[in-house]
């Protein structure tokens, strides 16, 4: 079976982001920019899946600007097969990026459609859900186990209260937590290799899609600052403040 | 303006992020509360009682057990015909349905607001809780999930609304539950808990992390969480987590035993209350939002702790 898999191009996880002074956004001027973690573990499973024999072909795509071509290449070398961009400079919301991969989704008939949860910059978690309501097929989101056979996959969701068990006809969307698994790195040769595997570049316009947002940003400020308090010296003295708290007898 | 609130419940009773969600419902206007699933006559009677909420609409059928979001939105969105805002809580439960109901009727959501500014305007974080967004809907409609520690709780008993059924829909077969594991735990729910004493990867061990907190959170009446760090270490489970990729909480009272303080982690925490920091690096970051601070060996000050409260 042939399965796509969602990329973006977000801050590095490990970097603080600062908002701009104007209050305009997040300065991303001069920032490292990575892979989104959940996409990487997106990717991750779908090569899993073909190491098992169940899947035959990878196809990453990525919607974003020019240098969203460096996040396909890492997915390349991860182990995907060939890319396609949708390429746009605009800030692209998750309605118009569900719109876009439907459309992919379309032209390419992949069994399974694999993302990340959420982008850890708009931190939405809305992208999966979305595409999967527009090409009607069933969703298994914050999936923590994959297990596909047949015309079906078997998906463990971490949702509040435990772990949740459902099973999807495929075609399907999966929507990818932390605990699905270890992202693997890309060994030198292979990222060498993924230089000539295939990369397509397209436009949204190429998939009838409009991408005008439908949220504006007002503002973007830091959140209010909780300012340090007091440090105690014993565990009595931690006693009688948490007995002032009213929390202990 | 009418509004559609989700009602999340676990077919007996309704759980706490419903209530907050109802009273960030109430700001928009009036609230209609939707009650998805099967045999729920009394989740609807209880939701009618909520304060605030003027009509329970019911859904219920065999195939909407375990809200599943291919059953569930489809019903969610056929009633946004007759209303102009649909909001549900930022539960994995509202998180998995929310946007397949944007979808559907062609809104963008507005995910996890911390505030509504205004019939059209809100406030959200975006980058793990580092900034937070104000945002403007265009959409005619609006969907929208609730981050429920930003707001008060509905009071559950009070009202008295009117209650009619409406259309189940139907399902298409190609989503089913299978099973439900879910965690044991005689605590209280992290989400709705006024205490919680939570550990890092300081406790080294599973058995260290549930022999030195259980007793700690026990005699408290708390309950337990975890960083990020301590559940992939496997100290303990996945539903532990609190942080930006876990649980966000807001309690009276929030002990971080041997975390370090990591943004992350912060996100999940920093509306507490009173924040009570132990750990034996005094330059960790917990120290830098914390009301309490205790500098030393959590194995010595864990065990003490508990024997003195």
């Amino acid at each position: 079976m042939k399965l796509l898999v969602a990329v973006k191009r977000v801050i590095d996880f490990n970097v603080k982001p600062r908002v701009k002074m104007d209050g305009s956004g997040v300065d991303l001027a001069n920032v490292k920019m990575s892979m989104n973690p959940f996409d990487e573990i997106a990717v991750e499973e779908a090569i899993r899946l073909k190491e098992k024999g169940v899947a035959t072909e990878i196809v990453a795509v990525s919607i974003g600007p020019a240098k969203a071509q460096e996040t396909l290449r890492t997915a390349l070398a991860m182990g995907a097969d060939r890319a396609i961009l949708v390429q746009t400079d605009e800030e692209v919301e998750p309605l118009a990026v569900a719109k876009i991969l439907a459309k992919i989704a379309e032209e390419e008939q992949p069994q399974m459609i694999i993302l990340g949860k959420q982008a850890i910059d708009d931190d939405n978690n809305a992208t999966g859900q979305m595409l999967a309501a527009l090409l009607g097929w069933p969703q298994g989101t914050f999936a923590s186990k994959v297990e596909a056979s047949g015309d079906a996959v078997t998906v463990t969701r971490e949702v509040d209260g435990g772990l949740e068990t459902v099973k999807l006809k495929l075609p399907a969307v999966v929507t990818t937590d932390l605990r699905l698994n270890e992202p693997r790195y890309a060994s030198l040769p292979n990222i060498m290799k993924a230089k000539s595997k295939p990369l397509a570049i397209k436009s949204p316009g190429d998939c009838g899609v409009d991408v005008a947002r439908r949220l504006e940003t007002l503002k973007v400020v830091e959140p209010a600052k909780r300012q340090a308090g007091i440090k105690v010296g014993s565990v009595d003295e931690l006693v009688e403040r948490l007995h002032g708290l009213g929390i202990a007898k | 303006m009418s509004v559609l609130v989700l009602i999340e419940h676990d077919g007996k009773s309704i759980k706490d992020a419903t209530l907050a969600t109802v009273t960030a419902a109430s700001k928009l206007g009036e609230v209609h509360a939707l009650v998805a699933g099967n045999n729920v006559g009394g989740v609807g009677d209880a939701a009618a009682k909520i304060s605030g909420v003027a009509k329970v609409l019911v859904a219920d059928a065999p195939h909407l057990d375990h809200d599943l979001a291919e059953t569930v939105a489809p019903v969610a969105a056929k009633l946004m015909d007759g209303h102009d805002a649909f909001v549900a809580p930022a539960t994995t439960f509202g998180k998995n349905i929310a946007p397949r109901v944007a979808a559907l009727i062609d809104v963008m959501q507005i995910s996890d607001i911390l505030s509504v500014e205004g019939p059209d305007t809100f406030t959200r974080p975006i980058y793990a809780g580092n900034a937070i967004a104000t945002v403007k809907s265009n959409d005619a409609k609006k969907v929208i999930t609730v981050r429920t520690t930003g707001f008060d709780k509905a009071p559950p008993a009070g009202g008295c609304a009117s209650i009619e059924q409406v259309d189940a829909g139907s399902s298409d077969g190609k989503s089913e539950f299978v099973s439900m594991e879910a965690s044991e735990s005689e605590r209280p729910e992290l989400t709705s808990a006024k205490v919680i004493v939570s550990g890092g990867r300081a406790f080294g061990s599973s058995d260290q992390f549930h022999s030195l907190l259980d007793p700690l959170a026990d005699k408290l009446g708390a309950a337990v969480g975890a960083s990020r760090a301590a559940v992939d270490a496997g100290y303990a489970p996945n539903d532990y987590q609190v942080g930006q990729t876990g649980k966000i909480v807001a309690p009276q009272v929030y002990i971080a035993i041997g975390i370090s303080g990591a943004i992350q982690h912060l996100a999940g925490m920093k509306d507490s209350k009173t924040i009570v920091a132990i750990n034996k690096d005094e330059e960790a970051p917990i120290f830098q939002v914390a009301d309490i601070g205790l500098v030393g060996d959590l194995f010595k000050i864990v065990p003490e702790l508990t024997e003195k409260l």
